[in-house]
């Protein structure tokens, strides 16, 4: 349990009559990337949202490096070093690229040196011609950027990416994946995708979700082979 | 503004002086909502309860006391305590935009009310008969520090009021700038971004409710010292509802607005009070609505897209 940097204990949350994720036991290790798949409605982005604190879970627990952090609140769970890009960006669509850089950098640092990190990341996200533009009249591949950057800025020690590639064009893609690959040589890294592609350049481990619980955990290569999830995925048995 | 503030004695009358005494005072008074609702984002409907806060703080403790020092610091700390208990179960309990609305409204009226039924002799604090509906007068004015028997004269007075303007909107404008001040506009753009970054959004609200609440008492203050009288008009809907049409008018989302918005407002309320041509409250139910159907974003905004990329010290802060 030590050397894992999150673990869920059957976590589970209801919306009503809906169990929209189901007892899952997930354990994600150091510097570890790991890929979550599964058909929409799986319950992918209802479990970052309980791992990020902003759904509670109705039962399980949460441990994020030996600390559980099960019901707490969104601010204590980021300061406690998760951060996430969510599956719609979410940004202060009045402020500038750069402000964005800014604001997760001067959280944890002094002046001087947010404002260094803030014009590296701007660099790295390829960015740094649009740094002065406000955010809202970006497109969304530029948006989720700008979202991944601002994540980035904030350094934390694990990083939940949600729908990352979504809207972007090819070479876009092959630019996040060779990010995220990047990234991963010093974070551990979530990453939800549905672009099977952008997951196989990036992926080692997958984790298969279906109607809220874990399916299967395997290799890219077996998760390929597996004819459940291709089931699931081509709706032979899974549209119910 | 302080080239205004220095050379205005010199060229007006007494009466003129006065009047824009008092337009400083409610300047003072608008900037606090444009702080509280242009920069972060919390629609208060209830600004009035702690600029009336302010005054009765100010009035009861000159009247006790005979000296005006401790009251204006009182009216200063009176609202923002209140403020800060009442943010802080709005904040905390996390409740809407609506209701907070509802809430701070509520407040208002009833201190309104309150205030309206402390008529006799059973309503005093100390020496200080609140009066009820006939309000407190011929209250102690501003003395110099420490010395109750040296009054400031209206000139002086004056100053102290522009002054204190001036401290205000510099004040803000350094807040702003600063990493607190950012984070507040982020909070307003998106809050759960904010969260998500890490910040503590219900802190930032409750910090930026007590400071808005603390202004609008100082500008109480000045208001009950200004006329040596304050009655519970103070908490009146009437009043309530012309420091938002200020910030309307003027434009959210700025500093310059509230208060070009508030000296408009103050200059068409005085005019038209004098000459009885139209209702004051008509007009500026009018002006209001044509204001946000037509002119959405106030004044200052408007003027500054018009002028287009003219840069101003609050660039980055204003919603494009």
């Amino acid at each position: 349990m030590s050397d894992a940097v999150l673990q869920t204990l059957g976590l589970s949350i209801r919306f009503g009559g809906v169990e929209a994720v189901r007892g899952v036991d997930f354990t994600l290790a150091e510097r570890e990337l790991r890929c979550l798949i599964g058909p929409n409605g799986a319950g992918k982005s209802t479990l970052f949202k309980l791992l990020t604190g902003q759904l509670k879970p109705t039962a399980g627990r949460i441990v994020f490096r030996g600390h559980d952090i099960t019901g707490h609140h969104t601010h204590a769970i980021a300061r406690r070093g998760i951060g996430i890009k969510t599956q719609v960006p979410s940004l202060f669509d009045g402020l500038t690229v750069r402000e964005h850089l800014w604001l997760a950098a001067r959280r944890t640092n002094p002046a001087e040196r947010a404002r260094a990190i803030t014009e590296e990341i701007l660099e790295r996200i390829g960015l740094a011609s649009l740094a002065n533009g406000a955010v809202g009249r970006l497109s969304h591949g530029l948006r989720q950027w700008v979202e991944l950057g601002t994540v980035l800025a904030g350094n934390p020690e694990l990083i939940l990416l949600d729908e990352p590639a979504a809207g972007m064009t090819h070479d876009e893609v092959a630019r996040t994946a060779e990010l995220v690959r990047e990234i991963n040589r010093t974070h551990a890294l979530i990453v939800v995708e549905h672009d099977m592609q952008f997951v196989r350049m990036i992926a080692r481990t997958v984790t298969v979700m279906h109607q809220g619980a874990v399916l299967v955990e395997d290799t890219m290569d077996q998760i390929m082979k597996n004819a459940t999830v291709r089931d699931i995925y081509l709706g032979k048995h899974g549209g119910s | 503004m302080v080239v205004i503030a220095l050379g205005v004695p010199q060229v007006v009358d007494q009466f003129g002086l006065l009047q824009l005494t008092i337009f400083a005072a409610m300047c003072i008074l608008a900037l606090s909502l444009g702080f509280v609702w242009g920069y972060g984002g919390i629609l208060c409907f209830g600004q009035s309860a702690f600029f009336g806060l302010g005054a009765y703080a100010y009035a009861v403790t000159a009247v006790d006391l005979g000296e005006s020092t401790a009251a204006a610091i009182l009216a200063v700390l009176v609202p923002a305590v209140f403020a800060a208990l009442l943010g802080y179960f709005m904040f905390y309990g996390r409740l809407s935009d609506v209701y907070l609305g509802v809430i701070t409204l509520s407040v208002t009226l009833i201190f309104f009310n309150l205030m309206n039924s402390t008529a006799g002799d059973a309503y005093r604090v100390g020496k200080a008969r609140l009066n009820g509906f006939n309000g407190m007068p011929s209250l102690p004015t501003l003395n110099v520090p420490g010395d109750p028997a040296r009054l400031l004269d209206p000139t002086e007075t004056f100053y102290l009021v522009m002054a204190f303007l001036v401290i205000v909107y510099v004040g803000l404008h350094v807040l702003l700038a600063s990493h607190f001040g950012r984070v507040v506009v982020a909070i307003r753009e998106n809050e759960a971004r904010c969260e998500l970054l890490g910040y503590d959004v219900r802190l930032h609200k409750l910090l930026v409710f007590t400071i808005g609440g603390g202004i609008a008492g100082l500008a109480g203050c000045l208001f009950a010292n200004w006329g040596a009288f304050v009655s519970p008009n103070v908490f009146s809907l009437t009043m309530t509802s012309q420091i938002i049409i200020w910030v309307i008018v003027g434009g959210l989302g700025t500093l310059v607005g509230p208060i070009i918005g508030c000296l408009i407002m103050q200059y068409l309320a005085t005019t038209l009070g004098t000459q009885q041509l139209a209702n004051t409250n008509l007009i500026f139910g009018i002006i209001f609505l044509a204001f946000v159907l037509l002119v959405p974003r106030g004044i200052v905004p408007s003027l500054r897209a018009l002028g287009a990329r003219a840069p101003g010290p609050s660039r980055v802060h204003d919603p494009a």
